[in-house]
């Protein structure tokens, strides 16, 4: 029963916190929203057992990225946008597109209930979302993905620094 | 009743569909940015759930990966919003119309 609740108490907080990240009109609120649902994201995770993931998370996700988020928003010291008063038509057709999005996501998990995998034991579970079994099967069977992912992360770097580098034209 | 995998799937597709409507609704950069933040979010979510039941740890790989390019994919978009910002002094999107024309 504990688990249904953790479960229910996480989901929801993760949808409110992704809410007040749509809703909010300061940068900076938002921001935060986004990372109280990044944090019940990782709870989810520990709720699956995947701890590795869970602790990357909160590392990478709430602690790496959001900082440079926020970051970014002070360095150039915005304020919320203001409110256009005008009828959008685009609106109403994002509105229209990403609800049947929802609906047919939706409609793919109820049909594939019946092919869904059986689920594992427990301590199977627990088993495989542990560093030790991840990384025995990051540095053998993924190791040059691995490789890759860090030339991707220096080019990434290495654009960054070009790019906030340059003088206005 | 217990938690099943089906729960994790409709509340990814849930999140997923609130990072689709962030991205189109807002004129503000950073937060379409963001909405891309959380649309990965929700795939995570479902690929960890996926790989929890399935018992082989290649998802969890995967969105170990997928961390890896969100982090350069975050560097450099908002590296592009401070150039963009230097050059029109605004982050609005519907003022960035430089190939409109």
């Amino acid at each position: 029963m504990a688990a249904q609740i953790l479960f229910f108490v996480l989901a929801t907080v993760a949808i409110a916190g992704a809410l007040g990240m749509l809703v909010s009109r300061n940068p900076v609120n938002s921001a935060l929203w986004l990372i109280l649902n990044l944090f019940c994201v990782a709870g989810l995770y520990l709720t699956l057992n995947a701890t590795f993931i869970a602790v990357i998370q909160v590392l990478v996700y709430a602690g790496a990225i959001m900082v440079l988020f926020l970051f970014v928003i002070m360095l150039l010291n915005l304020a919320a946008l203001p409110d256009v008063r005008r009828f959008e038509w685009r609106k109403g057709v994002a509105y229209v597109l990403s609800m049947g999005l929802l609906s047919m996501l939706s409609f793919v998990v109820a049909s594939s209930l019946g092919v869904l995998p059986e689920p594992q034991s427990l301590q199977a579970a627990a088993d495989s979302g542990t560093a030790n079994t991840l990384a025995k099967s990051l540095f053998v069977e993924f190791a040059l993905p691995f490789e890759m992912i860090g030339i991707l992360l220096l080019a990434a770097t290495i654009g960054a620094v070009m790019l906030s580098k340059r003088k206005p034209v | 009743m217990e938690i099943t995998l089906n729960w994790y799937l409709y509340l990814s597709a849930i999140l997923f569909t609130m990072g689709v409507i962030g991205f189109l609704f807002r004129r503000d950069v950073i937060i379409m940015l963001m909405s891309i933040e959380l649309m990965l979010n929700a795939v995570n979510i479902t690929l960890v759930a996926l790989s929890q039941t399935m018992g082989s740890p290649a998802g969890q790989i995967l969105v170990f990966f997928v961390m890896a390019v969100a982090a350069a994919e975050a560097a450099i978009g908002l590296a592009l919003v401070i150039a963009a910002f230097r050059n029109k002094l605004t982050i609005d999107v519907t003022e960035f119309n430089l190939f409109k024309y």
